[in-house]
């Protein structure tokens, strides 16, 4: 019942945004407030997501971490040759997680996570500059991921587990720039499915060398959702154009693979400095192909990603028995290049500043805070890949945004 | 405890701060450097022309294609170079139109055209649907005899022709139908004003002035049935398809260049295009008469009869010798070709062509306003074979002679194309004639004070033949397809406009040293579709 209620949660999630592409840094509260770095961190069930093979060395036999974070941001566009401009609209949502694990014994636990690492979410001014390219858009991926956990010796274990992936996506955006109905309202195709599902899997490990030095590696397998039969709607097309009000797209969007590496080195006993390197394979994003029924012809969006890094760096200080601070930094690169660069998912480089607090409340649980900052660099760029009648209508301007992330999470030990 | 406290009520504090923080570019759009003017000043532009400067589209003025219109486009980029406001008469709807006295004229003022799934049953029995340009649903709400308050940058009034925007009382209401154009009546700051006094009374820095299309492009559009009236230097005599007297344009005009840069204005002078390569002449085919080899020796024979018939009328008569007669006869013996041919059309009967008919030359145009269901399927520009008429050719064929009524019914069979439906040969001579004359006056008088000058002409024949490539497509001149002109086949599109925009845009940077920014014309509509 409990885990209905969870998941029941997730799926009112409006989706999120925030690091390159439409990856989102935001899978736990202790290792956000460190920079979301944690693939050699052993202080929570968060190790589900960032490295399984931790979990076997959590003190306790039970392990929960469930919280959420708010995302409040806002982007903005400028064009000195056009003299345009658009912000997008300051839109709010919610991302949560939820961790467990348990320990079997000394050697084997098991563990669950239920998180969102994939999602975006952008709505510009409806009939904006790049209203041909991007009105809105709502992306989410939930991945339910079981884990075991194996310690192998006393410095060396693995983990990992299957990952059910659910997705859903709503998009909407205009033909084209001109073609409108008889009342002159622009002609747009809004496409939408949910329940989309792809299978994958999550393996790590980690090794001490030293008592106070940790070592970890985490791979997280690519996953496609394969979208068929979704809903597309066309509004405001001319009779002339002779194309149904409703009919069905199929696409394939790429979630892809992420492999992280990290360190974690215990200075002092109170501490802590962690260091991640995420490289995520994004050069699997080529192209967001729509096909159509109907015999409406299809809509090919080359992407053209690179395969991209962010490098993450965390401290953690318990000054109390009931109080732990926590602070971080990463730089996330972009792998969007600047020559199609689409206001879909406008992600230049961006600098990420963390904080965050424990408070334990008592043996058994602790309230988890924390927030992150996120300023994307101003970029112009370019996006090249719309054409109409063969003909390139590069799409450009400069873009900004920021994003203000806090969070509240709980952890309950037994 | 207390310390948690401290944290968290820090958290809170820092949360406030950055979400008020909105991100900043490190210029922003709204507080930018205003682009250089150069020699120019843009504070106070006014636009003078006729139809094509106020923004006429598809058929008529309406309120987005007012929106569209190349002053305002250019207005919009000079806003950003120390342009002031930019004010137009504008209509009060986009279905376009002007009703006179609460009475719609829908020959005269009427609503817009949209391409519209639309039915015809131009071949017996048999109904097409396809897409035709139709008036739009509704009547005009705008009325012309509502006198618009203060004065306007876009003083460009749709019909004026050179010499009219000197004219007083081109603007009194009581003068609507004779003297007066109902689009200025709007407008004009009192009765007896004319479009240029109200141009200099509003002290412009910058002018465009694109004048001169009418005086040729009504006596095109309707067939070259108006009188070209080289060698009379007295406008008011003019008809309306009149072609204007090359020196009353050139005083015209110099007198409005004076006048505005006496006031100390600068300015683009635009030349005149060329009307005959616009789709309202270029859409209709001269040879669509096509033919399966049947049908073409069936006309071939036809025409030998014809001449046969005439020959003998003539020497019957006694007109000619039987000599004469063949050889005046052998122009009506066309021949016919499987494929397509050219029409046949009206000219005046001559001594040298009595029965003043006769075939379609390469470079001669059919208007887009001709029938053309008549054309494809009542033997417009051919012949009206009734079955009387192939009873009279069976007798021929067969040896028989046939009597005087047998041979009218053949010669009075041949249905060529009205004057009005057609530019021929000598017509075009005489509008080329008469552009070449009005653009040499432009650009002498763009030379001799130093104006920014625009070649349309060279720009608008570049789109007729190979077209003009913009971001996302080429504009031609292609009827409905081409992007560049609108459902009138006459005006253009805004994504026409835009691209005169830019070009007018281009000469006054390169002419005064300004920094206007160009637009994407791939970002404007073309014509509307239902």
């Amino acid at each position: 019942m409990r885990k209905l209620l969870v998941l029941g949660l997730f799926t009112l999630m409006a989706g999120a945004i925030y690091a390159g592409g439409y990856r989102t840094s935001l899978q736990g509260q202790r290792s956000l407030a460190m920079g979301h770095a944690g693939v050699a961190v052993v202080n929570s069930a968060e190790l589900v997501f960032f490295n399984p093979a931790g979990l076997v060395y959590l003190e306790n036999k039970l392990n929960i971490s469930t919280g959420a974070v708010g995302i409040i941001s806002k982007g903005k566009y400028q064009n000195f040759g056009t003299n345009q401009e658009a912000e997008t609209t300051n839109d709010t949502s919610v991302v949560p997680s939820f961790y467990a694990s348990y320990a079997l014994n000394e050697y084997f636990s098991v563990g669950l996570g239920v998180y969102a690492p994939y999602g975006s979410t952008i709505s510009w001014e409806k009939d904006w500059a790049g209203s041909h390219l991007v009105n809105e858009i709502s992306l989410a991926a939930i991945y339910i991921n079981p884990t075991i956990s194996l310690k192998l010796a006393d410095v060396f274990s693995i983990g990992g587990g299957p990952i059910f992936a659910v997705g859903s996506v709503e998009f909407n955006r205009n033909r084209d720039r001109t073609l409108t109905d008889r009342n002159g309202i622009r002609s747009n195709v809004t496409i939408e499915d949910s329940g989309v599902t792809g299978v994958g899997y999550k393996a790590g490990f980690l090794f001490s060398p030293h008592e106070d030095i940790r070592f970890g590696v985490t791979y997280m397998s690519k996953i496609i959702l394969e979208v068929e039969d979704g809903d597309a709607t066309f509004s405001n097309f001319p009779d002339i154009a002779q194309i149904p009000n409703t009919s069905t797209f199929s696409a394939e969007l790429p979630l892809p693979a992420e492999v992280t590496v990290g360190l974690a080195y215990q200075v002092t006993d109170k501490f802590l400095l962690a260091l991640d390197f995420n490289r995520t394979l994004w050069s699997a994003y080529e192209s967001l192909d729509l096909t159509f029924g109907d015999g409406i012809p299809a809509s090919k969006n080359p992407r053209n990603y690179k395969n991209s890094s962010v490098y993450r760096l965390g401290l953690q200080y318990d000054p109390t028995e009931k109080i732990t601070l926590r602070a971080g930094y990463y730089h996330d690169e972009t792998p969007v290049r600047l020559d199609y660069f689409s206001p879909e998912t406008p992600r230049p480089d961006a600098n990420g500043y963390t904080g965050g607090i424990t408070y334990n409340i008592n043996d058994h649980f602790a309230i988890d805070a924390s927030f992150l900052y996120l300023t994307f660099q101003e970029t112009t760029a370019s996006y090249n890949g719309y054409f109409e009648n063969d003909v390139a209508a590069p799409f450009e301007g400069t873009y900004i945004a920021n994003a203000f992330i806090p969070g509240i999470g709980i952890t309950y030990k037994l | 405890m207390n310390n948690t406290l401290k944290y968290i009520a820090l958290l809170v504090v820092g949360t406030h701060i950055l979400i008020s923080c909105d991100p900043e570019f490190e210029n922003e759009l709204d507080n930018r450097t205003p682009a250089s003017s150069g020699k120019a000043d843009f504070s106070k532009y006014v636009a003078l022309g006729n139809s094509l400067t106020a923004g006429v589209a598809d058929g008529t003025l309406y309120l987005d294609g007012q929106i569209a219109s190349y002053p305002n486009i250019m207005a919009e980029q000079m806003e950003f170079a120390g342009g002031g406001e930019f004010k137009q008469p504008l209509i009060s709807d986009n279905l376009g139109g002007l009703l006179i006295n609460g009475q719609y004229n829908p020959l005269a003022l009427p609503v817009r055209r949209v391409l519209r799934l639309t039915a015809s049953n131009c071949s017996e029995g048999e109904e097409t649907v396809s897409p035709s340009p139709v008036l739009v649903d509704g009547t005009p709400t705008t009325e012309a005899t509502t006198v618009l308050p203060g004065s306007f940058n876009n003083m460009g009034v749709p019909g004026a022709k050179s010499f009219h925007l000197g004219l007083k009382g081109y603007g009194n209401p009581t003068g609507i139908g004779t003297t007066a154009n109902p689009y200025y009546v709007r407008f004009a700051s009192n009765p007896e004003a004319s479009v240029i006094e109200d141009a200099i009374a509003q002290q412009p820095t910058f002018f465009t002035l694109w004048i001169g299309n009418n005086d040729i492009l009504g006596y095109a559009t309707s067939g070259g049935t108006g009188v070209n009236q080289t060698g009379n230097l007295d406008p008011r005599s003019y008809g309306g398809n009149d072609i204007t007297d090359p020196n009353v344009f050139a005083s015209s005009y110099s007198g409005y260049v004076e006048a505005l840069t006496g006031i100390g204005a600068k300015g683009v002078l635009i030349n005149l295009p060329d009307v005959t390569s616009i789709p309202f002449f270029t859409t209709v085919p001269n040879n669509a008469l096509v033919l399966t080899a049947e049908q073409a020796a069936g006309l071939t024979s036809f025409f030998q009869v014809y001449a046969g018939i005439f020959a003998q009328g003539l020497v019957l008569q006694g007109l000619a010798t039987p000599e004469q007669a063949q050889a005046l006869a052998a122009q009506y013996a066309i021949t016919f070709n499987e494929g397509p041919n050219r029409f046949l059309i009206d000219v005046p009967p001559s001594s040298t062509n009595p029965q003043g008919f006769r075939q379609m030359t390469n470079n001669e145009l059919l208007l887009l306003t001709i029938d053309q269901c008549e054309l494809r399927t009542q033997g417009y520009g051919s012949v009206v074979l009734t079955p009387e008429v192939l009873q009279v050719l069976g007798k021929i064929q067969q040896g028989g002679t046939p009597t005087a009524e047998e041979g009218l019914l053949v010669l009075n069979a041949v249905n060529s194309i009205d004057d009005k439906d057609v530019l021929d040969s000598a017509e075009i001579a005489e509008i080329t004639t008469a552009k070449e004359a009005y653009n040499a006056t432009i650009k002498g008088l763009a030379e001799a004070k130093g104006l920014a000058f625009l070649d349309a002409d060279t720009l608008l024949k570049e789109v007729a033949t190979t077209g003009i490539r913009v971001d996302g497509g080429i504009v031609t001149s292609e009827f409905v397809r081409g992007g560049g002109f609108s459902l009138d086949g006459v005006h253009l599109t805004p994504r026409g406009y835009a691209l005169i925009a830019n070009n007018i845009m281009r000469v006054t940077n390169e002419t005064y040293d300004s920094k206007l920014t160009l637009v994407q014309p791939g970002t404007y509509k073309t014509i509307t579709v239902e």
